[in-house]
């Protein structure tokens, strides 16, 4: 299956790929055999029932969340290249890439990125904030139905207040940004791709 | 240091001449404690102290050492010594010198003494401190203090024990560190640090073995030392191993990032299990001759490394398991709830040593994996104490270890020099640590997430401290055997010394100079704690979308399993239900509580309140550290327990101690004392007495209070429109307030008495507060202040001792009709002390002590001041029917929070008469409580506001029962 999958895969493809999202050839190549695999209806793109066949993701909370970030919006199919410019936001930030000149756009895999990931799990409506309904869900999420709605509540309300610095009772992206300044969003959103 | 001489040289003195009296018996060694069982029945292995050999007039050995091991005989022993003195004596001797029954655990107690009074003095210089480590101190301590006593008794009486040493010593650090260990971060570095423990331990203990033999056969080190291949191996394993120990007294007070301290201290943790292997196959090739080994040796030496380290890590879990299941069962007998975390880590420790596994490896794993249960499980009040108790007894351990290691180096008698194996030594074990860490970060890296970079790499050499596991293992081998055993424990410790106090010394600068990341002790705020479990949930969904099995998809996998078996099996089943996302909300709020309680009068005077969890905002510049931040603001957020460790806030415990001082001596206000009396924190005498003092005080206030015009007062508290709040409020107090007395008062308070005695309790105390309200005012509005006030007060007061008068004067008072809607202004004032936007997180936050306290989970008062809260609650809606007076009633508990909680100010003088002191304390909060004219309509609220409104009231006052606490216990 790899064998085929590489294949089909165009050389010339491997290499904007690789540019765009700084994987490696082999890290391509060992990616869209897992796409492939994935895409059970062979035509070359998944759709959301192939992501949710996955079973681990089925326990996941965030799963769908998660699952249609991968989708463009108002899209529902998905092919390799959004996949991995997807997956791309993952990869730890290597060394070289921090001194690179700056003048160059943001890697997929910035820390502004990684953090933008995030922060569009909790905006569903994608109005670029994080109102209490939006961040309510998420808790209702994380937290299981162990925790009665007026916790969860409190917990929302405090949270917004935490972030909140204009006073519009949501979570702007900055707002977001500044929140978590000092957390190592580099190590703590990025996962090892194998080589 | 004078002082601490003589302390010395008393027992010492006394402890040669219990000595004298036997035969110079050979030097006590302690038995092989470390590999054979440890229970040497055998009463002559006093793990500490040279102890005098029972004495021959007693047929049975002396005092046992409570907590030695070989403690099964002495039982009876003990109480037969008791009756032999009686005999001995012959006639009654009105004074009788015990000396030899009290003699162990005298010296004990003398040497704890000792050193913890030398941390004390090490701790003056806060100068000094930061430049030289406490460990280096110590040594220099002990080395001081070795040769006092050699001087003075000719030969040394003390060296440091490997039985006291290994069964004792080293538990209590290991346990503090294993329980407190930060799981996850432990966790996600697992795989460096199994690799630097188990690969470098072996390459080091290698190569310094082999290379020393090497430069044996080449004649840099001296023929008189008799040692051969396996000799130089032996040597080389117990030197080659970090030290959990020193590492900890020098990490602690370096502050590097996390990560690297993490890894550096959990590769000394680890490699325990290789040390002891090493030791003990080279031990058993030495006793029968290298020739003698065969190839099967060898094999066994790696099944026995396989079996000593996951036997040990085995036990460790076995243990954490039981001790999980056992904390779920403990709620009815909540005090001894610390005993099973100690009892039972202790006991993973020593079993794993009965079956000579790696007792570290299990009481580090024991402690790990019981800490999230147990601290679940148990009340807060025991997860102090088990915190307190832990880092006092770990600092302790250490602090003897080192002096004791200082000590040891005085005694020429074990001593045999050879420079040339010293140095050699010396730069082996720099050189392989420097290589091997290099080599192994290279192949590390290429599995890594975060790489470790050449800085780190530095550090983690340089940090490769050994210590006391090396010097007692040293001192544990057979001379017989080891030929060459005083030069190898002259090379240990000199090894020691040098990492300890060299590299201890110069590893600040370098950290410094090659700018290390630091860490930062902050404690992570809500948007934190929830946006890295949604990263987790994240990073565990790529993960499988992209077919890993990486870390995180394994970590989701423990998760599950935890949630699904184990934690429903070892928590109880209220923790169990509660989501650990609200946890971590309730511990936050309620850390911003006590910070912002604690922070006291700077609250208030401080334009701005800053909430410790929300320092991602309040914007401290150049201060990463917000503990820190606060700590020199001399506020007391080191309440927050995290924060214990060696390195003092000075300021803190001034603070800490003034509130005690204050909490000492002022006179506590009525309600809250009550609330804490039935809780059985206060002893009645002192009530008693402060209530006769106090009504003492007030009867002669009031009489001379009497005279003064009481027919001005209507005019000029209808003139004073905005001063009816305060007065109305001090009005309806008075009724309910004696209603409560009714109520709640001890049987043994005579109710007659008490009533008046309440009524004119709070006549000076309001006297005191209505003033104070009026001071506060008096800047906007100067000259009202000396007529009116003693007028208003006095009027209204007076008349308590005829029941019917006062209501009758009350009812019609002009403002008495306003009282049902307005509450107190405390409640007003009291959230307007936090600033509006913070002010419904503050909310929260009360609310959140609250629900701690309400029905659902009623079980644990997780704060005293909280229960104190529902309590004071529960009165108040038992003393909700007073006719005619509801809502005075319910501003009357509002008059009387603000007066409790008001009675604690910042305290500057309080030498001085208490209700002048509390006047003029509450002058300047009150005033800053007010900002001119802007008195907001009070909306009228229920129960759970007047609650919030004390606790948000003043933070200086509620802090008082907090800080009251300790002492009271």
């Amino acid at each position: 299956m790899g064998s085929r999958a590489s294949t089909l895969l165009r050389e010339e493809e491997i290499e904007e790929i690789k540019k765009e999202t700084g994987f490696s050839h082999s890290q391509i190549t060992r990616l869209y055999s897992r796409f492939t695999s994935l895409d059970k209806g062979e035509n070359g793109t998944l759709s959301r029932e192939d992501f949710q066949r996955i079973p681990e993701l089925a326990i996941n909370p965030l799963g769908d969340r998660i699952i249609n970030a991968f989708f463009p919006e108002g899209e529902d199919q998905v092919n390799f290249r959004g996949f991995m410019r997807t997956l791309a936001h993952f990869r730890p930030i290597e060394d070289n890439e921090k001194s690179k000149n700056p003048t160059a756009s943001e890697p997929l895999n910035s820390r502004t990125n990684k953090l933008l990931f995030a922060f569009r799990l909790y905006d569903l409506d994608r109005d670029d904030k994080i109102s209490r309904d939006e961040l309510l869900q998420v808790l209702r999420m994380m937290v299981g139905v162990n925790i009665s709605d007026e916790q969860l509540g409190s917990i929302a309300d405090r949270t917004i207040q935490e972030a909140d610095t204009n006073g519009d009772n949501s979570i702007s992206f900055n707002e977001f940004i500044k929140v978590l300044e000092k957390v190592d969003v580099e190590q703590k959103m990025s996962i090892r791709f194998l080589h | 240091m004078l002082g601490l001489t003589l302390l010395l040289l008393l027992p010492t003195a006394a402890a040669a001449a219990a000595d004298r009296s036997r035969t110079e018996a050979p030097p006590l060694r302690g038995p092989g404690l470390r590999f054979s069982p440890p229970v040497p029945a055998s009463p002559s292995a006093p793990p500490l102290l040279l102890l005098p050999q029972p004495g021959a007039e007693y047929g049975a050995p002396g005092v046992a050492l409570a907590r030695s091991a070989a403690e099964e005989p002495d039982g009876p022993a003990e109480e037969e010594d008791g009756g032999h003195h009686g005999e001995h004596g012959g006639g009654y001797r009105v004074v009788q010198w015990e000396w030899s029954y009290v003699q162990t655990p005298f010296i004990i107690a003398i040497w704890l003494l000792v050193a913890s009074v030398a941390k004390i003095l090490f701790h003056f210089s806060q100068r000094f401190t930061t430049v030289v480590p406490e460990s280096c101190m110590l040594i220099l301590l002990g080395l001081v203090l070795g040769g006092v006593v050699l001087i003075a008794n000719k030969k040394q009486l003390y060296q440091l024990e490997p039985a006291l040493f290994f069964l004792f010593l080293l538990p209590t650090i290991v346990g503090d560190a294993g329980y407190f260990m930060p799981a996850r971060l432990f966790f996600d570095n697992l795989g460096a640090i199994l690799t630097y423990a188990v690969v470098g331990t072996l390459w080091n203990a290698f190569c310094t073995g082999f290379c020393l033999y090497a430069t044996k056969l080449l004649g840099v080190i001296d023929e008189r030392v008799q040692a051969d291949l396996m000799d130089f191996l032996l040597f080389g394993a117990l030197i080659s191993a970090v030290d959990p120990v020193a590492v900890l007294a020098v990490f602690e007070e370096v502050h590097v990032n996390d990560m690297l301290f993490i890894i550096v201290f959990g590769e000394s943790l680890l490699n325990d299990a290789v040390t002891v292997v090493l030791y003990k196959v080279y031990i058993s090739f030495v006793e029968v001759g290298a020739e003698n080994v065969q190839m099967t040796d060898y094999f066994k030496g790696v099944a026995s490394f396989l079996i000593v380290s996951v036997g040990g890590t085995l036990v460790g879990l076995v243990f954490a398991v039981i001790l999980g299941f056992i904390t779920r069962f403990t709620k009815k007998v909540r005090i001894i709830e610390p005993l099973f975390v100690f009892l039972l880590v202790y006991l993973a420790y020593l079993t794993a040593e009965l079956f000579s596994l790696s007792a570290i490896l299990s009481m580090t794993f024991c402690g790990i994996g019981a800490n999230k249960y147990v601290e679940a499980n148990i009340s807060q009040k025991s997860r102090t104490t088990v915190k307190y108790t832990m880092k006092t007894l770990a600092s302790i351990a250490e602090t003897i270890i080192f002096i004791f290691l200082g000590i040891s180096a005085v005694d020429k008698s074990k001593w045999a020099w050879d420079t040339g194996l010293v140095s050699c030594t010396l730069v082996f074990i720099f050189v392989f640590r420097a290589v091997g860490v290099i080599g192994q970060t290279w192949v590390l890296n290429r599995f890594r997430l975060v790489p470790l970079d050449k800085i780190d790499q530095v550090v983690m050499s340089y940090g490769g401290l050994r210590g006391a596991v090396a010097f007692a293992l040293v001192v544990l081998l057979d001379g017989e055997q080891v030929k060459a055993k005083d030069y190898f424990v002259a090379t240990t410790i000199v090894v020691v010394f040098f990492t300890v106090m060299f590299q201890g010394l110069t590893i600040k600068p370098l950290v410094k100079w090659l700018k290390v990341p630091r860490s930062t002790s902050r404690k992570p705020t809500i948007n934190e704690e929830i946006h890295e479990r949604a990263f987790d949930h994240i990073l565990t969904a790529v993960e499988d979308i992209a077919g890993l099995q990486g870390y995180h998809h394994w970590r989701d996998k423990w998760e599950q399993f935890d949630k699904n078996y184990l934690s429903k099996l070892l928590l109880r089943k209220s923790v169990y239900r509660k989501s650990e996302l609200w946890e971590a909300y309730q511990k936050i709020n309620i850390r911003d509580a006590i910070s912002v309680i604690d922070q006291g009068g700077n609250v208030l005077t401080s334009a701005r309140l800053s909430l410790p969890s929300m320092a991602s905002r309040a914007s401290f510049p150049e201060v990463t550290n917000v503990t820190n931040y606060l700590r020199e603001n001399g506020s007391g957020v080191c309440l927050d327990l995290q924060v214990i460790d060696n390195v003092p806030g000075g300021k803190v415990e001034e603070d800490t101690e003034t509130h005690h001082v204050l909490a000492g001596n002022l006179y506590k206000p009525r309600r809250r004392y009550q609330s804490h009396y039935s809780r059985h924190f206060i002893p009645l005498g002192e009530k008693e007495r402060q209530d006769r003092e106090v009504f003492q005080r007030n009867m002669k206030s009031r009489m001379e209070t009497f005279k003064s015009t009481r027919h001005k007062r209507h005019k000029k508290e209808r003139s004073l429109k905005k001063r009816r709040g305060s007065d109305a409020k001090e009005e309806g107090g008075d009724k309910p307030r004696r209603n409560v007395s009714w109520q709640d008062k001890d049987p043994v308070v005579v109710p007659v008495e008490s009533d008046p005695d309440r009524a004119e309790h709070s006549d000076p105390e309001k006297d005191e507060d209505v003033g104070i309200t009026f001071v506060a005012r008096k800047a906007e509005t100067p000259k009202e202040r000396p007529k009116s006030v003693p007028a208003a007060l006095d009027g209204t007061q007076s008349p308590p001792p005829g029941p019917p008068s006062p209501t009758g004067g009350e009812t019609h008072l002009p403002w008495k009709g306003g009282v049902g809607s307005p509450p107190p202004c405390v409640s007003v004032e009291a959230t307007k002390i936090i600033p509006v936007d913070l002010q419904q997180a503050w909310n929260q936050s009360i609310s959140s002590l609250e629900s701690i306290s309400s029905p659902p989970a009623p079980a644990e008062p997780v704060h005293p001041r909280v229960s104190a809260l529902s309590r004071l609650g529960a009165t108040r809606s038992a003393s909700y029917t007073p006719p005619g007076s509801v809502a005075g009633s319910s501003a009357s508990i509002g008059a009387q929070l603000s007066q409790g909680s008001f009675c604690f100010p910042d305290g500057r003088k309080d030498e001085e008469d208490e209700e002048e002191d509390e006047g003029a304390e509450l002058q300047p909060l009150m005033s800053s409580l007010r900002p001119p004219g802007s008195l907001p309509p009070a909306p009228r609220r229920n129960p759970c506001v007047y609650l919030r409104s004390l606790v948000t009231a003043p933070p200086s006052g509620s802090g008082e029962p907090h800080s009251r606490g300790p002492t009271q216990l």
